[in-house]
């Protein structure tokens, strides 16, 4: 999921200059998990705001706040209220945020800042382990990503900074490099480790990305080229 | 032709050193000692913004050494350059005269001066030593999109000549994904390998009996120790180094020696630490553990000669 963080009150209050009415936006998906869009988040907001003496014409917690065909619809029961405010002040994720300045021609301002895409260790605690690079390698690696768990992104083994199996950047980190090793020898793939990994291909990782899978049965073929394995679906960006 | 690379092929025990360019554009220091290395030393190494604290370039600063005589080593690290700037300057280095190149991935931003940059790592250290060789192929590493194998590349205008270079860690710790790292540098390209410093001989006779299977030539690093106090932060802070008690015990009684004097305690550390590496050096050229020694002086690159000298060579 996207790891997200509120940003400071401070800030929030600034980007809302001169805005009298607001109409907050929550996601029940990520931000909920996050504890920065769910239900006691806008209450909290919409009290905070109040106090500032801005007025709150009103609130809803979108399904998904990415889902731009869900979210127009779930907007269309708010719509007075979302014609009464002068800005909405969105509680999700960037991708979330953009749902909405796609869809509304008012001022839309986040109220978060997204960290990354995150796994759940455990309550309040997550971890990033994938940089969505478009072009995964944890197949060669034992399952785990060095482009992301490594802070220089090596993928031919461990640098000099390895220090006593942890990391010269945060001692309380393993290196991910000997995690690999580790891993691999575990499973007795090490041979894997020994392979020379060429420079990696950036392509896929080139902004914006899109992707669109055709329906089955449908015939069609979109325009881009395709890899393997996507038969009838189109990724742009990426240069795939 | 690399000079460095005729000296390891002829069995000469090579001797390379350090030199650290400015923060600034004064060269006039680093040039100074650079001239008291001049025919003690095989080739010099200039560092690239060394530990991510930005300064003078190692292009420039290798070709400022070669106008002055020396046989520079470019130190070239993939921290700051991607893919094309990184060939670009190989390909600068190169038309400038300087023949050495060592790979390496350099230091995260976060420890340098400039930890707000973003670094880039394009590629490491084993992809920069691919690209060199396929420079000296006379090809560029562009690449037709998707994972593979290095393909051809576009043909260059005039190929490169480099002789390259790569860092290991004896004492890294732990030693078997080092050793493989290793393994894939020498696959990659590489030619020689500088060793991070390494103190205990007898460990570095162990990892010594490992390299020997790969045909490259190794030169021990040796990290001249000022202080018993350098000693002990190196062991607690600088990972893959490890300096024996009674190296650190040997420095402690010099400084001691001096009493209250602070400015003697100085002196005679520096000292001890000066014939603690002369007396590695000596022992390393008597042994023929390996094909030469890097000395690293950090700061201290004028005292360099007189290492040299106690070493007897």
């Amino acid at each position: 999921m996207i790891i997200s963080k509120q940003k400071p009150f401070k800030e929030i209050l600034a980007c809302l200059e001169g805005v009298e009415r607001v109409f907050l936006v929550g996601c029940g998906d990520c931000a909920t998990v996050c504890q920065t869009g769910g239900e006691d988040q806008i209450v909290e907001m919409k009290q905070r705001l109040e106090a500032e003496g801005k007025k709150v014409t009103g609130s809803m917690i979108g399904e998904s706040a990415c889902h731009i065909l869900n979210m127009k619809r779930e907007l269309r029961q708010h719509k007075a209220e979302v014609a009464d405010a002068q800005a909405l002040l969105v509680m999700a994720c960037g991708a979330g945020i953009q749902t909405f300045s796609e869809v509304l021609d008012k001022p839309v301002y986040t109220a978060n800042d997204s960290l990354f895409l995150g796994n759940v260790q455990r309550f309040g605690h997550f971890s990033e382990h994938c940089s969505l690079c478009g072009s995964c390698i944890v197949n060669e690696t034992g399952g785990i990503c060095p482009i992301t768990n490594c802070p220089k992104g090596l993928l031919n083994g461990p640098c000099g900074g390895v220090d006593k199996g942890m990391c010269e950047l945060d001692s309380e980190r393993e290196c991910a490099w000997v995690k690999i090793y580790n891993r691999l020898k575990a499973l007795g793939q090490l041979d894997k480790l020994r392979k020379l990994q060429s420079p990696k291909d950036y392509c896929s990782a080139e902004k914006p990305r899109m992707r669109v899978i055709e329906r089955k049965g449908s015939g069609t073929q979109g325009p881009g080229t395709q890899g393997p394995g996507t038969q009838g679906s189109v990724t742009k960006g990426g240069g795939k | 032709m690399s000079k460095l690379k005729q000296a390891l092929d002829a069995g000469e025990f090579v001797i390379t050193a350090e030199a650290g360019p400015p923060k600034g554009t004064d060269v006039s220091q680093m040039l100074h000692h650079a001239e008291g290395l001049k025919g003690k030393v095989h080739a010099v190494n200039v560092t690239d913004n060394q530990s991510s604290v930005m300064r003078l370039g190692s292009l420039a600063g290798c070709h400022l050494l070669l106008d002055q005589g020396l046989e520079p080593v470019f130190q070239l690290t993939c921290r700051d350059r991607n893919r094309l700037a990184l060939q670009s300057d190989l390909l600068s280095a190169h038309v400038l005269g300087i023949r050495n190149v060592l790979a390496l991935t350099g230091d995260h931003v976060l420890v340098g001066d400039h930890p707000q940059a973003k670094p880039v790592f394009d590629v490491e250290s084993v992809q920069l030593l691919q690209i060199i060789e396929r420079l000296n192929c006379g090809r560029d590493c562009a690449t037709k999109s998707g994972r593979d194998e290095l393909p051809d590349g576009t043909e260059l205008q005039g190929k490169t000549e480099f002789y390259s270079g790569a860092v290991v860690t004896p004492e890294a710790d732990p030693i078997e994904p080092q050793l493989i790292k290793f393994e894939k540098k020498s696959e990659a390209g590489a030619r020689f390998f500088q060793t991070q410093a390494i103190y205990d001989l007898d460990n570095f006779a162990q990892f010594m009996k490992f390299a020997r299977q790969f045909e490259v030539k190794i030169l021990a690093g040796i990290l001249l120790l000022r202080s018993a106090g350098m000693a002990n932060y190196l062991n607690k802070f600088v990972p893959g180094i490890n300096v024996p008690d009674s190296l650190i015990a040997e420095l402690k009684e010099a400084k001691d020696r001096a009493g209250d004097d602070k400015k003697l305690a100085a002196k005679n550390q520096l000292d001890a630490g000066i014939a603690i590496a002369a007396r590695q050096i000596r022992s390393i050229h008597e042994s023929k553990v390996c094909d030469g020694v890097h000395i690293m002086a950090i700061g201290l690159e004028a005292k360099v000669p007189r290492i040299i000298e106690q070493a007897g060579l």
